[in-house]
């Protein structure tokens, strides 16, 4: 096959339009939003801090799946089938939440998994020489 | 072949220079032919089932005699028994169904059913096979590392399955689950080949509504399979990384929750089932038109219905929980759909049976297992309405109720649907003509003796009857004399099924070499694997098919003939 | 006129990658929610790792699609030069990764140290499983690229190398940021 045909490939569907991106401005415009989520936590308020990571995320995500990726000029098949995929993962969430996410009910509850355990030594695994600094940090993470 | 991309013309191009100077080792062990690849799934899933057929025979040994050594085995050790059981399931649906149903007949029919020369990427699909034969060669190792096999049953749930100091096979259970996270890498790759190959490669004139059922239905349930394996994919990495690494995934006594684990593994599990059905059902189709003379009843409705069992099958996974702990609005919601799920799948049953009404039928072979299997898996969806029930399964939880049914289903798909697919497909394969009367033989003797394992198996199983019990003699109320008698009734069945496939083993091995030669198209069908040589060459056509119409034109009125090829001009 | 077979195949890879990262993500979320008190445990990783990690990611991102601008130019050399420095971000990626990982082992948080450290290693380690696959079929795609051959495979990996961008965007808020 020759590199002509391989070329036509390559643009095909996409061709023309990739041309008319400024592929380094979304770039710069992602870099803001990275440094608007690191500042985000800063101001202490939990809620600002919410709404900078995950809905900065989402932008940044839109943006790079849109323009590097090219998905706003795909065929509509893909988009239904990433939007299908990602449904999937609402279902199981809707799913498993009301058992994973409750600590008790009729007759059972759920004890160990909501005390953070000091963890079980595998057996035969080393841990005499991490467990001095291991110790430090850890203590202080305790309620 | 206007509907080729450049790529699929390309990729197919530079496998077919490969078949110049083919040695034995190139022809049969590294060969990018579709035919050949899905040859190697189905005879390494037929030498799967039989070790699995071999584990059944023993631990049903065991039920029916405890304390006897078994021929063949010895004394069956508790653990023994538990890694008897837990590989059976395995193997049965990881390493024989899905070889067998998917991958065999996925890249054996659908490049030869689309007209296609060979899958899009035919060197990812000969990495599938080997990805696939890795994982059964780990598989098969695991049962033979110190203290023995994973013996936690196929579902594997923590924090059994989690923790070495309660499974006692540190090495077995790493060794399964690796093998199975294998097995599931080597079915995306595959899975992802037929999905592209049917949507890139189809003859000129083909489009989506002249694709047989067949190829809709395994590549409906390439994308079921692609879909929901995921979150199992994930989980399989988080228990193994419990077992070997001490993450507290899973593992309660480390902050784990045990009841996630159930979720991923039925989040995949149940759309499993209908992974491995909706080829069964595809199988079923081609067959019973061919054999009936007739067009299939209401095409595009049966589409639908796969579309329809396809997305209904991921809202049922929790009705597999209903006595793990799971919050009872949830039952509630789960019971709803999994009877739901029952109507597209009666449908698709009614729409067979409408099918053979005012045909012409011929009891070949084939169409013998194609009507055998809407009976038996009618039992089996039947029985599964009770199960679906969280109010009934409460009592049938875990009872031999539940083994028989999914028996019924599992069975009908894996074995039934099988067998009728390999004797219609195999003068295709092999260019020869299995023995009719040996065929009809190896039939009878295997279906009536599965409804004589079975149906003992319901009653006892509504009984009361428990699973996972290693030797029922110690539990008075579960050793009354009829319920030994009908144990033994069901191994006895099991003996005599399994020595009935000694015929067709035979004949499928005679068959292949000295069976009568047949032409293109022995059984008179239209769809386009029987316009190629039987067996198809490299590339398959000589000239590439071009389709002129749907794949279930039998007796159209006002033609002389009563089949009406996909590729015929007029 | 149908996508094209390989940009096809490599959609349906992405999907099967949504949800194996869907699982985990689904089930670290589900368990975040439902214990608070891993936030205390959030609180120790390092804020500045993952924010320059999801710098070079991005950045490594803009040359993957510059090289496939280069590759639909019929620019194979430049392409193959960009792929190049594309694998570049991934090795630096990787890099600043294990010197993360090296100090929280130092200081004691490892994988067996309950359910959040759990889900860090085990949820980074697959992403960064990740990077080092692509980074390896990147360099061959620039290989065959900078003789001119196979350019379409360019924007193919280019868009896998983006997905695997878009996953480290979620897992840098959900580990890093959310405490």
């Amino acid at each position: 096959m020759s590199a002509h045909g391989t070329t036509q490939a390559a643009t095909q569907g996409h061709g023309a339009a990739g041309h008319h991106r400024n592929y380094v401005k979304i770039w710069a415009i992602l870099v803001v939003l990275l440094v608007i989520s690191v500042v985000g936590p800063m101001t202490g308020i939990r809620v600002v801090m919410l709404i900078t990571a995950f809905g900065v995320a989402l932008v940044k995500a839109y943006l790079v799946a849109k323009n590097f990726m090219h998905l706003d000029i795909e065929k509509p098949i893909v988009h239904w089938l990433l939007g299908l995929a990602l449904m999937f993962m609402v279902l199981l969430y809707a799913g498993v939440a009301p058992d994973v996410q409750k600590s008790d009910g009729q007759n059972w509850k759920k004890d160990a998994g909501y005390h953070h355990l000091p963890p079980q030594p595998l057996e035969g695994a080393e841990h005499g020489g991490a467990g001095g600094g291991h110790g430090g940090a850890h203590e202080a993470a305790k309620p | 072949m206007a509907q080729h991309s450049h790529e699929a013309a390309h990729v197919a191009g530079a496998s077919h220079d490969a078949h110049h100077h083919q040695n034995w080792f190139q022809k049969y062990c590294w060969s990018t032919d579709h035919k050949m690849i899905g040859m190697q799934y189905m005879f390494t899933g037929m030498a799967m089932a039989l070790l699995g057929a071999f584990m059944a025979y023993v631990f049903r040994m065991q039920l029916a005699f405890p304390g006897h050594a078994v021929p063949g085995f010895g004394l069956v050790s508790p653990g023994q028994y538990n890694m008897l059981i837990t590989n059976h399931g395995s193997i049965m649906i990881f390493w024989v169904a899905m070889p067998v149903l998917i991958a065999g007949f996925g890249n054996f029919l659908i490049p030869l059913m689309i007209g296609a020369d060979d899958m899009v990427f035919p060197r990812l699909n000969r990495l599938s096979y080997q990805l696939f034969l890795l994982s059964a060669l780990v598989l098969i190792a695991s049962l033979f590392v110190q203290n023995g096999g994973f013996g936690g049953a196929w579902t594997a749930y923590p924090p059994l399955s989690a923790d070495k100091h309660y499974n006692l096979t540190p090495w077995g259970s790493s060794l399964w689950l690796i093998a199975v996270v294998l097995e599931f890498v080597a079915f995306l790759l595959g899975g992802i080949n037929f999905i592209v190959t049917s949507m890139n490669s189809r003859a000129p004139g083909m489009k989506a509504f002249d694709v047989p059922i067949v190829v809709w239905t395994i590549v409906i349930a390439s994308i079921l399979f692609l879909a929901s394996v995921g979150p199992l994919v994930a989980g399989a990495i988080m228990l193994l990384f419990d077992q070997l690494l001490g993450t507290s995934f899973f593992n309660p006594t480390r902050g784990g929750d045990p009841v996630l684990w159930q979720h991923l593994f039925w989040f995949f599990g149940h759309p499993e089932v209908y992974v491995v059905m909706l080829p069964a059902m595809g199988i079923v189709a081609e067959v019973m038109t061919v054999f009936a003379r007739k067009k299939l009843f209401a095409y595009k409705t049966v589409i639908y219905t796969i579309i329809a069992t396809g997305v209904l099958s991921f809202f049922v996974w929790a009705h597999h929980q209903f006595v793990a702990g799971i919050d009872p609005r949830m039952a509630n919601v789960f019971t709803v759909t999994t009877l739901l799920i029952s109507i597209p799948v009666a449908e698709m049953c009614f729409v067979y049976i409408a099918t053979l009404y005012g045909g012409s039928i011929r009891l070949t072979t084939p169409m013998l297992w194609a009507l055998a299997f809407i009976a038996e898996f009618l039992i089996g969806g039947v029985t599964g309405i009770y199960l679906g029930s969280s109010g009934l399964d409460v009592f049938f939880h875990d009872t031999y109720f539940v083994v028989a049914h999914f028996h019924y289903t599992f069975f009908p798909i894996a074995i039934i649907a099988v067998m009728s697919g390999v004797t219609f497909w195999f003068p295709k394969m092999f260019g020869r003509q299995l023995n009719e009367f040996w065929g009809k033989v190896h039939f009878w003797g295997t279906i009536i003796p599965f409804n004589g394992i079975f149906i003992p198996l319901f009653i006892l199983g509504a009984a009361g009857e428990h699973r996972r019990i290693f030797d029922y003699s110690n539990f008075e109320h579960m050793s009354k004399p009829w319920m030994i008698d009908m144990r033994i009734a069901a191994t006895v069945s099991l003996v005599v099924m399994l020595a009935f496939q000694i015929p067709f083993l035979i004949n499928f091995v005679w068959s292949m070499f000295k069976g009568p030669k047949v032409g293109k198209n022995p059984w008179n069908a239209n769809t386009l694997e029987w316009t190629a040589d039987s067996p198809p060459p490299h590339g398959n056509w000589a000239v590439m098919p071009e389709v002129h119409r749907g794949p279930y034109e039998y007796s159209v009125p006002g033609r002389e003939r009563d089949f009406w090829p996909q590729d015929e001009k007029v | 006129m149908n996508i094209p077979t390989g940009r096809l195949a490599v959609w349906w890879v992405l999907v099967s990658e949504i949800v194996i990262f869907g699982g985990l993500l689904v089930s670290y979320v589900m368990h975040r929610l439902g214990q608070p008190e891993w936030a205390e445990q959030a609180a120790h990783t390092h804020l500045w790792f993952g924010a320059t990690n999801t710098f070079v990611l991005l950045t490594s991102s803009l040359s993957a699609v510059l090289a496939h601008r280069a590759a639909e130019e019929g620019n194979g050399p430049k392409a193959a030069k960009l792929l190049h420095l594309t694998c570049l971000g991934a090795l630096t990626f990787l890099i600043i990764k294990s010197v993360e990982w090296t100090d929280e082992i130092r200081s004691g948080f490892t994988l067996q140290d309950g359910g959040f450290w759990s889900y860090y290693y085990t949820a980074a380690g697959l992403h960064a499983f990740h990077v080092i696959v692509g980074a390896v079929i990147m360099l061959w795609v620039a290989a065959s690229a900078r003789k001119n051959q196979d350019l379409h495979r360019v924007e193919n990996i280019g868009i896998y190398w983006h997905f695997v961008d878009i996953v480290w965007i979620f897992l840098f808020p959900l580990l890093y940021i959310a405490k």
